[in-house]
Formats: structure tokens, sequence, C-alpha cells
């Protein structure tokens, strides 16, 4: 400890002896951790942005919807028939083990009006299990509750965009809006969930008890009275989503007599798998920047390697003079990789701060979301004394092993 | 008197290309402890490679080298670095200070190498200045301070962790005659005083007349070696110089 205290002194002096030469130096390690920083934080802001897309779409969600049949040799495509009702989504909720809530929902175009205002939106009949299932909250009022959904209520929730566009800046709880002709209470306005990962607004809808919605808005399938457009399920856990994907297949198959070998009449989709790729990819693009970066933070390391050597040999005099006096090859070994690491390190502390500035001026001039996690900073430090270490170990173990007694006749 | 150095039948080689060449053939020599030595002879004459042999810088071809009881021709790098840190003081010709350190610091040098407490290891750097005269220039760095006072540091350093021997070669031949002479009135009153043995290697036979055993050598080999029955005292020899800019020599 006493030792590395001493050779720290020491390479602190001799870098400030050479002020320039050891500042120059250090600027390819600055340019290579401040961009493994910055990079890194911008893929990370990407990965970033995308989970909280995901998540907007609700926790651990699987969709059933309607599936294609083949009707004389013609297939047709998802959602062609009517194969899903509310007893479907009872059943699967009610048998499922890894099922914590299935909802069923109808949707459908509808133009909204209140007073003098209209506006043109997506109506959703829904039961209050769905608000549970999307994790939505409110942001004035109350959703509809089971009861208004058995009652066939003409109760309705908005979306935050439908709410601005016919009510400004007031609050709709408790106004009347008509839809088709029907007047609709509302009960509430969703607190706003933003942009789906797909790009769409989830806060241009109106929700709609699902049972008054078929009756009054959307009218019933002529085929079938019961059928639902999609069943919203959500899963006990993340890790319970094959599982649970697994039994609602086997449930469905059962309730609607498909035969060993025949198609299904339903597609299930586990959403957040789809948008997990899109993470994994954004990942995946901040792990090939930080990469790219990480290659100048090896030329920086070379830079290092190559004004050790330069020190190394200046100072073959004084090496020469350490090892008469007794210091033994260790000595000079970790003296002179103090020096590198000294060098690697101040450049990484400094890289780190330059790269969190960088980050900083990338998320506030090109709109652009930046996570410089305390990982990244962490990994960065250490992969600077790293570098430190590993370009340094070669010149200092050039001084170790001279010959004191040329070191020592050194001109 | 024990012998601290003991020397036998010693053969150094070097191989310059095919040709091996012998540099020294065959050197049996001991060196009591207390005493005073210089070294002698031509350039090429073998003296410098003793100097290393005897400074555990360099390992002899054959033959044993004895310091303080160690024998060590077979002894590894850091065995050897470890000897040199408890048993050899150096002083260079050229000083070989480091620049931009204080005196202090660089008196402190060897004791870097010890386990030695930072407080401890300040102590006694000022007390191996002050031995040499140099107490209130601790804080100086060498292009403060002239040739002799350099080479005054540079004895503080090779006394700094009391050494069984101070190997100094050519301690005089960087500097002028007048300053030669008060680093030999030091060198005689470390040795008197303090009873430590000195190695002098010099080319300068007034320089050897301080000592008080001459050793020769030609063409790798002991030529003389004489006992001075009265070295001439340093300090005597100062006090009949003209004064001119008098350094003060510690008590």
């Amino acid at each position: 400890m006493n030792k590395i205290v001493a050779s720290i002194r020491i390479a602190l002096r001799a870098l400030r002896v050479n002020r320039m030469r050891s500042a120059l130096t250090m600027l390819g390690i600055i340019i290579g951790v401040a961009a493994v920083i910055a990079m890194v934080g911008v893929g990370a802001g990407a990965t970033a942005r995308i989970q909280q897309q995901i998540q907007s779409i609700g926790s651990n969600l699987i969709i059933v919807m309607p599936g294609s049949i083949s009707s004389n040799g013609v297939r047709l495509g998802s959602g062609a028939v009517a194969s899903l009702s509310e007893d479907d989504a009872k059943a699967i909720a009610a048998e499922c083990p890894s099922v914590a809530l299935a909802a069923p929902t109808v949707r459908g175009g509808v133009q909204v009006v209140y007073g003098n205002n209209n506006w043109a939106t997506n109506a959703q009949g829904v039961t209050p299990d769905y608000m549970t299932i999307r994790d939505y909250t409110m942001l004035s009022g109350q959703f509809f509750t089971a009861q208004d959904v058995d009652a066939a209520a003409k109760t309705a929730v908005l979306g935050e965009t439908v709410a601005e566009n016919l009510f400004g800046d007031s609050d709709p709880t408790g106004q009347v809006v008509i839809i088709k002709n029907v007047p609709f209470t509302v009960a509430g306005v969703l607190t706003p969930k933003g942009q789906s990962p797909t790009g769409q607004d989830q806060d241009d809808v109106i929700l709609l008890p699902i049972s008054t919605a078929m009756q009054k808005v959307l009218g019933a399938n002529k085929a079938n009275a019961q059928a639902v457009g999609s069943l919203m399920v959500q899963a006990i856990s993340p890790q319970a989503m094959d599982q649970a994907i697994t039994e609602m297949e086997a449930l469905l198959r059962e309730r609607h007599r498909i035969l060993p070998g025949l198609d299904d009449d339903f597609t299930i989709r586990n959403l957040t798998e789809v948008f997990q790729a899109q993470e994994t990819s954004a990942q995946v693009m901040s792990i090939l920047l930080g990469a790219i970066a990480s290659v100048s933070l090896i030329v920086g390391g070379i830079g290092i390697m190559n004004i050790m050597l330069v020190s190394v040999t200046e100072r073959t005099r004084e090496i020469g003079l350490r090892q008469a006096v007794g210091a033994k090859t260790r000595d000079i070994l970790l003296q002179f990789l103090v020096e590198a690491v000294t060098l690697s390190l101040l450049g990484g502390i400094i890289g780190i701060a330059v790269g969190l500035t960088a980050s900083l001026l990338i998320s506030h001039f090109a709109q652009w979301s930046t996570a410089v996690s305390p990982l990244s900073i962490v990994l960065a430090f250490l992969f600077s004394a790293l570098v430190g270490v590993f370009f340094g170990y070669y010149p200092a173990r050039k001084a170790a092993y001279m010959d004191p007694i040329e070191a020592l006749r050194y001109e | 008197m024990a012998a601290v150095i003991e020397i036998k039948d010693l053969v150094k080689d070097y191989r310059l290309g095919e040709m091996p060449v012998h540099v020294l053939k065959g050197i049996s020599f001991g060196v009591e402890r207390g005493d005073f030595v210089s070294i002698m002879g031509p350039s090429g004459s073998g003296k410098s490679t003793l100097m290393n042999i005897l400074g555990c810088l360099d390992k002899p071809t054959s033959g044993t080298y004895t310091l303080d009881g160690i024998s060590v021709g077979n002894l590894n790098r850091d065995q050897l670095a470890e000897i040199r840190n408890n048993k050899i003081g150096f002083v260079f010709q050229q000083f070989n200070l480091l620049a931009r350190t204080s005196a202090e610091e660089n008196v402190e040098l060897p004791l870097m190498y010890t386990d030695t407490p930072a407080r401890q290891r300040r102590e006694r750097a000022m007390k191996a200045l002050l031995a040499v005269g140099l107490a209130g220039r601790e804080e100086h760095q060498p292009s403060q301070l002239s040739g002799g006072q350099q080479q005054r540091v540079a004895i503080a350093r090779s006394l700094v962790n009391d050494p069984s021997i101070i190997l100094a070669d050519e301690p005089t031949g960087a500097l002028d005659s007048r300053t030669s002479i008060e680093i030999m009135a030091i060198f005689q009153q470390l040795n008197r005083q303090k009873g430590i043995t000195m190695i002098v290697v010099t080319h300068d036979p007034d320089v050897a007349t301080y000592s008080n055993r001459s050793i020769h050598f030609k063409d790798g080999r002991l030529q003389l070696d004489e006992r001075l029955a009265t070295p001439r005292e340093a300090r005597k020899d100062l006090e009949q110089l003209p004064a001119e800019q008098p350094e003060e020599i510690a008590p």
C-alpha cells in the first residue's frame, strides 16, 4: 500500500513534468471513453423508449384474435370469422391457471358528438378487467363497473385525445356525449399513454361497456350474436406467458371442437414478444455503437503504450539508479504500471465527464433520448484502468528487466 | 578485524561476438570491516567490472564473492537487489540524482524499497543530510545545488540504509580539485567516525592517497596491494588551501 501511494506520487510528478505530452496521450483515452459513454447512452435511450412503449400496451399481454379458416379450400385471413365469444373469455379466466385476467373486446369507428363539437374515433366495448390488463389509470372520474356492463349502462370513458377535441380544457366527467344518437354519460378520462410501439395514438379512444357497445353502438355480429372482436388476456407473470398460451390453445380447441390435425380458428399473439424483438434490435444497435467506440479506446491505449516506451527510454538512468539502490523487478514494474494506469484513469475520468456532457447535449439539441447508466460509467472507468494495465505492461516489463549496469551507463 | 568482503579466484568473461574476453583473470583479496580501500588501474584493467561485481550489479563467471557472510554468487535478480538495498551504498561519478526531486527525497530513495514508514524515512534522510553537512538544503532540487553539494546528497543517499560498505565509482571525476578533497574529507570522516567500510575506484593517484590501502589493477589481475602507513588527511589539506568561499563541513 505504502509502495503504491509512493508510486502514484512518482507517476503524478512524471506526468506533470511532461504536461503537454501527458495531455495529448490522455486525449486518446478521453475521446475513446467519451465516445463509448455517449454512444451507449444513445443506444440505451432508444432501448428505454421502446421499453416504455411496451409497458404502455399493458404488462404480460396476450391477444387472442379470431383466426383463419378454410372455406372450400380458400383460406381466409385472420379475423375473418367471428369465432370468439364472451364465454371464451370467461372460460379462459376461470380455467387457465397461468392466466390472471381475460377481457373480451369489440371495436369499431364512431362519430362522437358533444354540443356543437364532434370527433371521429375508435370505440371499444370492454369490461372493467380491460383497465387492469392494459394498465390504464384514470386522469379524472371513475372507470365503469361490472354492474354497468351487466346493465348495459350508457356510460363512457374517454381517451385524452377525444376529451381534448370535444371538451377542450374543461372536465368532461358527468357530461353527456352522443354516439349514434345514443346519449352516454362520461364516467371519466383515462391517463394518457402516448404512442404505441407501432406509432398509434393510444389516447384516441372511447371505452364503452361491451354489452352497450354490442347492443346500441357497433351492432352484434349477424352470424353469431355472442361473437367479440378479440380477447385481451393477462398472464400471471412474464415467465408464465408461454404456459398461458399453451393452456389457452388447448382450452379454445376443446371449446371450439377442433379435431386434432385441423387448424386453429383463432390466433394467439404474444404482443410483448413482438416488441421485445424491437428492443433486442435496439440493444444490438447500442452494443454495436459501443463496440465501434471501443476501437478508439484501443487506439488511445496504443498511444499510452507508445508514450510509456518513450518515457522508459528517457528514464533509463533513473531506472538503473533505482535498481542499484535496491528496487526489485516488481517495484519498477509497479512504478511504470501505476504511471500508465494513472494516465488512462485520468483520461477515463475526463472522458466520462465529456461523454456525459455530450449525451446531455445530444438529448437536448437532437431531441434524442439518451440514458447513461451508472453501470456504463463504472464499466468505462474499469475499462480505462484495464487499458492502462494492458498497454502499460509491456513498457513496464521492459523497464523492470533492464540490466542495471547498462541502464546506469545509458547516455 | 573480520573481513566484510572476501573474494576468491574471481573470473569474469564477456562474450564479444565469438571471442570470449577475459576481463578478470582470477582475483583474490579480502577487505576488513572499517577499512578504506582505493582501487586504481588504467581503463580496461577490469576495475569497473570488479566494482560491478562488488556492488552486486553483476555476477562473476566463476570464483566466489562473500559479502558480510553472504555468498553472492548464486543469488537471483531480486535477491541481489535486496543485498544492494541492505548492505551497499553507491556513489557515482555523475551523482545520479533524480531531477526535479528534492535532496531529502533523493536521499530517501533506498528506503522507498524497504518497509520503513514515511516519518522514519524522513528522519533518517535528514540525519544523513546532516552527516554530509547539507542540513538546511533538504528542499533544494539538484539543479539548485553545486556539483559538490550534489555529490554530498548522493553520499547521504548511500548512507541512509546503514550499509556494510560504500562503493564509490570515480566519485571526484566530475569535480574540481578543491571539491574533490572536500568529498574525500567526508569519506574519511564517515570511515573513521562511523566505521563504514569505504571502497573508492579512481584513476586519480591523489585521491588514492587519502585511503588506508591501495589496490592496483592491470590487465584483469591484481598488480599491487599496498597498505598506506600514513594516509593524507583531507581536512588538513583543505585548511592549507587558499580560502575560497569555504563550504561548511559537518563536525
